[in-house]
């Protein structure tokens, strides 16, 4: 196997564990829904947290895109 | 990345090019520090303008100065408790230099200087230092029991402690890299749908219903690209603080 395609395969891989970080947004805002569920009112306390799990899970999914553009553009 | 001869330039955008004519050559300031310049002018302006009236009943100005004073005087006061004050001024510089800098960067044309890895991690070893030296000030050598967590059995320590050590020194990498990234992949993504519409717009008629798909596509990514910049700004600055509650308390 030529080094360029070896690349675009380990890229490619690289990115597998972005399903990760897809089953942790998930859970995150399926957690905030059944919490909202059953009590409405505490909507203003838990909204703030669901979004810094959410930006944090993200940053997760980035550190493997990340890698992925070093391993093509590097 | 070559698709039939065309290449998408997916990181041309971030090339550092000096401005200003020779004066900005010979110092080597580049369009990344004009950046820097402009959102630190921006943050001081909001704060000179906005302060200025004095008024009981606050104009549209002021008002948006006293907003952002009070939301960062809650974040500090609610994670860090009472000695948080202290450390306003430097979350408040924090988020909103970052804050500014990425919204700055939708802008079309401009350039976003939170997608240099040079900038975020700069910016995050000073909160890393700054922790660090609060903590070893404020407990002295009883800040090193800060790595061995309390309640487990002992046989497990020389396991936990090393773990502890390198969860604390990731920080530093996970900081920086979190907003580097964000920053970086979403406008890898604005420019390779923008590369998608200029090729299927030149591949003929036939595709110009999926060019228009990527249009629409490109513009809904500009509007996460906007939650995103607030989002990763208010990550960066409460993780400071979380960091700097950890540096108070230790634990």
């Amino acid at each position: 196997m030529d080094l360029a395609s070896a690349k675009e395969i380990g890229a490619g891989l690289a990115v597998i564990g972005l399903a990760g970080a897809g089953v942790g947004i998930g859970n995150i805002f399926a957690a905030l829904v059944s919490g909202l569920a059953r009590n409405p009112s505490a909507r203003e306390n838990v909204f703030g947290l669901a979004i810094l799990g959410f930006a944090l899970t993200e940053a997760v999914a980035l550190y493997g895109l990340v890698i992925a553009f070093i391993i093509l553009f590097v | 990345m070559a698709a039939e001869g065309h290449a998408i330039d997916a990181l041309g955008q971030f090339q550092l090019h000096t401005v200003g004519s020779f004066i900005g050559a010979s110092v080597n300031f580049t369009q990344a520090n004009l950046m820097m310049v402009l959102s630190a002018g921006v943050v001081l302006a909001l704060l000179h303008y906005g302060a200025r009236p004095r008024a009981v009943i606050p104009g549209r100005l002021q008002a948006l100065a006293e907003l952002s004073y009070n939301f960062i005087h809650d974040m500090c006061t609610d994670q860090v408790g009472e000695e948080g004050k202290r450390f306003f001024p430097l979350v408040f510089a924090l988020f909103f230099f970052i804050l500014v800098g990425n919204l700055i960067g939708v802008w079309p044309y401009a350039f976003t200087f939170t997608s240099h890895i040079a900038t975020t991690f700069a910016l995050a070893l000073l909160v890393m230092v700054l922790t660090t030296v609060v903590a070893l000030r404020l407990h002295g050598w009883k800040f090193f029991s800060y790595f061995v967590p309390s309640g487990v059995p002992k046989l497990l320590l020389p396991l936990l402690v090393p773990i502890e050590i390198l969860s604390y020194l990731s920080r530093l990498v996970s900081l920086s890299v979190r907003l580097f990234a964000n920053m970086m992949a979403g406008h890898v993504m604005l420019e390779v749908f923008g590369a998608f519409i200029v090729m299927l717009g030149a591949a003929g008629a036939l595709f110009w219903g999926p060019a228009a798909l990527c249009l629409a596509t490109d513009v809904a990514l500009i509007g996460f690209e906007f939650l995103v910049a607030v989002l990763q700004a208010y990550v960066f600055a409460v993780l400071t603080c979380i960091y700097l509650h950890d540096a108070v308390h230790l634990h």
